[in-house]
């Protein structure tokens, strides 16, 4: 049983049910901290981190947590591991941790890690809860790794502050500023939508 | 963070050329979801002005005069989000009571807001920028009007859509953040006037 539910739990995380494209959940930071491919990755490091640990204490606290209450302890719960989270970060990483400014902490209201602890962690065990956190958390990561790395080569010429593109490439710095990431994310639900609702190939293929 | 700008420029800046939807990309969960159409926006972005303001002069005395005192400034976040989330189901039980019409309008967006990224957004943006309590309040106000601007604009422009072809996956959220592309480059050409941060 195992295997089998923990695979489905993935393959919807991750792609049928990918929170970002699918369920347009937690656009603010998706579009925000994307301009860079290192402050992306730190970023989704953070959250993978956060929604598979809020995801465990929730799931931990179910049968206690009195329903009436059960929103503010949620995010009571988030806010605890979102600190730890910047804490470390600060301490680590501190160059990052400044150009992220306050979007790390406002991970605490990114509604993707509040939408899995009311959606699933709430009603299962502390296993499935575990792996849906980081599901959800890699299907996030996923997309903003994609459209961070389209954005840094179009507006920087980079990849990972290496640079790939020609000498003769202009950069488009519309891509590095707001819009850009307006354009990209657009663009990027588009492409992905039309493959229809579906369309689950892609999964394996990748 | 030059000490001159006052809170006035701030006030204009943060409607303007730092606009907290458009650059700033906050807020944008309940942007995506509300702006369908003007009337719900309107509604939405009232609530979000007089909440931001409130919550940032509030949320600027608990973090000065409680916080650091204590040497507590690590816990700001789980501080700053009890603080929205006591003030908005504070408001809403006052408006129920006193004001019904006021209730009508501002109501069912008043429970939205404690998940609105952007009013913690402005919380945390004020930190870091080392903002005085009156340059706090002049940018939880600015933030709110640019933020309803924007939302407002983009409810004007949605159902004005309503009859174009779209392409049928780009329609939804797609189409809704091209639009916002196309609204951040307008804003844009405000950056000349003035610019903070």
């Amino acid at each position: 049983m195992a295997t089998m539910k923990s695979r489905a739990i993935f393959v919807t995380g991750l792609w049928r049910e990918n929170p970002v494209f699918r369920q347009i959940l937690g656009i603010c930071s998706a579009l925000a901290v994307t301009n860079l491919l290192v402050n992306t990755l730190i970023m989704s490091l953070g959250l993978i981190f956060v929604t598979s640990m809020s995801n465990v204490t929730v799931s931990i606290l179910r049968g206690v947590t009195p329903p009436r209450i059960r929103m503010m302890v949620q995010t009571l719960v988030i806010a605890s591991y979102v600190i730890i989270v910047d804490i470390t970060l600060k301490a680590y990483l501190p160059d990052i941790s400044q150009a992220l400014g306050p979007y790390v902490g406002l991970i605490i209201t990114n509604c993707i890690i509040m939408g899995r602890c009311e959606a699933f962690a709430r009603n299962n065990p502390v296993l499935p809860s575990l792996l849906d956190g980081i599901a959800s958390g890699c299907g996030y990561a996923f997309v903003l790794l994609s459209v961070a790395f389209f954005r840094e080569m179009l507006g920087f010429g980079t990849f990972f502050g290496v640079r790939v593109m020609p000498a003769a490439w202009t950069n488009w710095t519309i891509m590095v500023m707001a819009p850009g990431a307006f354009f990209m994310l657009g663009a990027f639900i588009w492409v992905v939508r039309s493959f229809g609702p579906k369309e689950e190939k892609p999964e394996t293929a990748r | 963070m030059e000490l001159g700008l006052s809170a006035f420029v701030i006030f204009f800046a943060a409607i303007f050329t730092n606009n907290i939807l458009l650059t700033n990309f906050l807020g944008m969960c309940s942007f995506l979801a509300v702006s369908r159409e003007v009337k719900s926006s309107l509604g939405l972005g009232f609530a979000v002005i007089f909440v931001m303001t409130c919550t940032s002069a509030l949320n600027y005395l608990v973090y000065y005069h409680l916080l650091v005192p204590l040497g507590l400034e690590h816990f700001r976040f789980i501080v700053f989000i009890i603080v929205i989330a006591a003030f908005v189901q504070l408001v809403e039980m006052v408006i129920e009571r006193s004001s019904p019409v006021l209730y009508v309008i501002l109501g069912i967006f008043l429970p939205l807001i404690t998940v609105n990224c952007a009013i913690l957004g402005v919380a945390l943006f004020m930190i870091i920028r080392n903002y005085t309590f009156l340059q706090s309040v002049a940018y939880g106000a600015g933030g709110g009007i640019g933020w309803t601007l924007a939302i407002v604009a983009m409810g004007g422009i949605r159902q004005k859509m309503r009859g174009a072809p779209v392409p049928k996956s780009l329609e939804g959220p797609g189409i809704t953040l091209i639009i916002a592309g196309l609204m951040a480059l307008a804003f844009i050409g405000f950056t000349g006037m003035i610019q903070i941060q």
